[in-house]
Formats: structure tokens, C-alpha cells, sequence
């Protein structure tokens, strides 16, 4: 029965014998080194980041970017697989309640006035990438080509990936630091970050600047976008929204 | 988990492992923790969640698995044979102290590396993988119901559940690396059985 102590068979062994509950040790010490990490993670965590973050400048492999908190953009998406466009086929439709509607191509957009922001990115899941430049049409120019209608309140935007949603009031929309992006980082917006164009909205967490944006529609009354359904907040302010109190990105 | 090993001829010759609940239990505990792996890594790593999307569904598959993963372990506690074998793991020996200080002087002959049932490796990955994968469940619980808790706790649980994660696919790597390095283990997970050379080379104290 206790072939811990094969000396002597047949007989059982009393409790000194039967060994040191070491494993019970292991296992209770491991959920009570979790616990203390959880405790004393907003410390370690600040040491972490500084320390990888002066690795990841340093490091010419990418690796640092895998460890967590190692910095830099991670990939997103709400579907299988999404299409790739260009300057031959990308196509933006601006709708909805506006006495023009219009159909931009990328060239179109990339002849109108730009504006260059640099400001920190910030994802509701933690992440957040310092000084980040974006470049692109103020949201308010082409919503004032347009012409939007009395009545109306709010802007929807649609993605070529199909499936991706968002919303902004009008007021939010008009802001001056709402961009149609063309660039980000100082080149064009590639595919993984949702190019050719994006939405970028710098006050608020990420997830407001849809990726692969093909759609905009003036509407009368917000409409809940892809997170928003899910729980997010819908008016999502960096440090003011969803519960979280980082420092504002705008 | 087990990858096929060589043709097994059975022979008059073997001893007796593992029982049908044993195997079950680390059968469905490893395609669980599989999963959890493969989920996390389509979630974390930039380019394979490039590669799979559908973040909602893969987010829900891997909460379901890791809520799982400690069910096969409480359904074995209904054997006997199973408990019994949670004790021999548990328990450590004067051997035990010998195998670890024969590790940490990296001396490799048989004679230093006394075992019983389980060696004392192995009876450290065992109770470590289990402490690990309940501190896993709790902060992935925090990190899944939002409302529970604040968001410094939340934050504080990401943050171990990330780290964690990474140190567990390091450990789970050496735990299937030590199993590809002995197919006659791998067998004995297989097939219940072992033989008795085997079992007399590897586990010198262990009398089935």
C-alpha cells in the first residue's frame, strides 16, 4: 500500500515514516507566491516596465516585445480574416444625414489638408505605446464637406473587415485631435494596424480608432459599436471611462 | 499528450503503473491545459492572432478550458488508486533529498537517483503545475469578471497571470521534453504498463 517505504512491507507505516508532506508545501507555497505577487504587482510591474522597456531599445531580435509588458502595438481582430486593400480598390463612403454624400479614394483623401498629432496610445486591455505619431484628415473637414443636417447627433463608422463597429457624438467627432489616418508612426498604415486608413481618436482608448474604416454615417442618435454591445463604455475617455485611471492621452 | 512510442510488445514482464483513472485524469487534464496554451498564444502573440482573429470566440474557448482544467484532477479523487498515488507524490523521503542534491550536483549515475513511485522531479512538477494552475484560475477570474473588483486588482492579475503563463509554457516544454526523452514513461501513461527492468532502472524503490 505504501511503496514510499518499501523497507518494511506488510506493516503501515507510521506518520514519520510516511514521508514529508513536501508536495502539499510546493502547492501551497506556489498560490501563496501568487497571492503575493497580486499584492505587490503595481510596484514590481513599474520596475518591469522600466527596466524592458530600456531592454526593448536595446534589443535587435524583437524578443522583448513577446514578454509581457515588453511594449509596442499588439494585433487585434474581431474576425477570421479580413481583406487587404489599396490605393486601387480602398474606397471610403461618407452618408448618412448630410446634404453630400461622397465616395473618397485613398488618393483623394491623401490630396486633402493633413494633420500630424503625436500623443500616447493607450488599450483599455493595459497596454500603452508613448508618443505615437498619427497623420491624416481632421474627421470635422470631411464632415464639413459633407454638410451635415440639422437633426443629426452622432457618427457611425464602418470597417472593411466586416464586422467592426463604432460610434462618436457629433461634438466628440468635431473635436480637432479626430483623425481619418493615413500614416501612423511616420508611415503609411500598414495592413496589421489597420490600413490603408483608420479611425484615430486621441482622448480615447483604442478601441474607439477603428481599424480598416470604410464607412462614415452621420446619424441622429449614437449607436452602440462592436466592444460597446460587449460591455465597453461608449463615451471612452483615457482615465475617465471603463473603470481604469491612466493619464489622459489628449 | 503522449506521443506514439515504440511497437510495445507485452511480456510477462510488466508491472502495473498506472490505472484507467489515472490515465483519464492526465489524459483530459493535458488536452485541457493544450488548449489553454493554444488559445493563449493565438491571444498573446502578435503574430498568431494575426493569424486567427476572432478574438471574442477565442477569449470564451479559453476561459471555458481553463475553468475546466482542475475538474478531470476532482473527479479522480473518486479512485482510490488515484489518492493513492496523490500521497506517493506528496510525500517526500530521505531518497528524495538524495535525487535533488544528485540534481543540483548534476550527478547522473543511477545509484544517486533513488525513486520510489515518482521521482522527486517529478513530484515537484506535480504539486508546482497544480499550485500554479489554481493561481492561474483565480487571477483569470478576476481578469474575466470585471465588476468583481477594482481595477488595481484587475491590473495586479494581468500582470500574474501574464508572467505565469510564460513561466508555465517553459515548465509544460521541460515536461514534455523529459517525455519524449523516455518512451517506456510515455508507454506507461499509454498503456497502464511498464516493464519491470524498466521500473527496477528508473524507480529502484517503487514495488508495484
Amino acid at each position: 500500500m505504501n511503496p514510499e517505504q518499501p523497507e518494511e512491507p506488510g506493516k503501515p507505516a507510521p506518520p514519520t515514516q510516511r514521508g514529508t508532506p513536501v508536495g502539499r508545501r510546493v502547492l501551497l507555497g506556489t498560490i501563496g507566491l501568487g497571492a503575493l505577487g497580486v499584492v505587490t504587482a503595481p510596484t514590481l510591474q513599474r520596475a518591469l516596465e522600466g527596466f524592458l522597456g530600456a531592454a526593448a531599445g536595446k534589443d535587435p531580435t524583437g524578443l522583448t516585445g513577446l514578454l509581457p509588458n515588453g511594449g509596442g502595438f499588439r494585433y487585434y481582430s474581431v474576425t477570421t480574416s479580413v481583406p487587404h486593400k489599396d490605393a486601387s480598390n480602398y474606397r471610403l463612403t461618407v452618408g448618412g444625414l448630410v446634404d453630400r454624400p461622397k465616395t473618397y479614394s485613398l488618393d483623394d483623401l491623401r490630396a486633402l489638408p493633413q494633420t500630424r498629432l503625436v500623443k500616447d496610445v493607450q488599450c483599455v486591455t493595459g497596454w500603452r505605446v508613448p508618443d505615437t505619431p498619427f497623420e491624416g484628415v481632421r474627421l470635422s473637414d470631411l464632415l464639413d464637406a459633407a454638410g451635415v443636417r440639422s437633426g443629426a447627433g452622432a457618427v457611425h463608422f464602418t470597417c472593411f473587415d466586416g464586422a467592426y463597429t463604432e460610434s462618436l457624438t457629433l461634438d466628440q467627432a468635431r473635436r480637432s485631435d479626430v483623425l481619418v489616418a493615413l500614416r501612423m508612426q511616420d508611415k503609411e498604415i500598414g495592413h496589421a494596424h489597420g490600413g490603408p486608413v483608420r479611425l484615430y481618436v486621441a482622448p480615447m482608448y483604442f478601441y474607439k480608432s477603428a481599424k480598416w474604416l470604410s464607412g462614415i454615417t452621420v446619424t441622429e442618435h449614437v449607436e452602440r459599436g462592436y466592444w460597446e454591445h460587449r460591455g465597453y463604455d461608449v463615451d471612452a475617455w483615457v482615465g475617465k471611462s471603463n473603470g481604469r485611471d491612466d493619464d489622459p492621452t489628449s | 499528450m503522449t506521443l506514439r512510442a515504440e511497437a510495445h510488445t507485452p511480456a510477462a514482464t510488466e508491472v502495473r503503473r498506472f490505472g484507467p483513472v489515472q490515465k483519464w485524469v492526465h489524459r483530459t487534464t493535458a488536452a485541457l491545459m493544450g488548449v489553454c496554451v493554444v488559445t493563449a498564444a493565438f491571444l498573446y502573440v502578435p503574430q498568431f492572432a494575426e493569424l486567427v482573429g476572432r478574438r471574442e470566440l477565442v477569449v470564451r474557448v479559453h476561459e471555458c478550458a481553463g475553468l475546466a482544467l482542475p475538474v478531470p484532477v476532482l473527479v479522480g479523487l473518486v479512485s482510490r488508486h488515484f489518492r493513492a498515488d496523490l500521497g506517493h507524490l506528496n510525500r517526500f523521503g530521505p531518497h528524495d533529498k538524495t535525487w535533488l542534491l544528485a540534481v543540483v550536483s548534476r550527478d547522473k549515475r543511477r545509484s544517486s537517483r533513488p525513486a520510489a513511485k515518482f521521482n522527486a522531479g517529478q513530484k515537484i512538477y506535480a504539486s508546482w503545475i497544480a499550485g500554479a494552475t489554481l493561481v492561474m484560475l483565480g487571477t483569470g477570474l478576476i481578469m474575466w469578471f470585471t465588476h468583481l473588483t477594482s481595477i488595481v486588482w484587475r491590473t495586479s492579475a494581468t500582470f500574474v497571470h501574464d508572467w505565469l503563463a510564460l513561466t508555465i509554457g517553459i515548465v509544460i516544454a521541460g515536461h514534455i521534453g523529459m517525455a519524449i526523452g523516455d518512451p517506456e514513461a510515455r508507454s506507461g501513461l499509454r498503456t497502464g504498463k511498464v516493464s519491470r527492468e524498466w521500473a527496477k532502472r528508473e524507480h529502484p524503490l517503487w514495488r508495484p
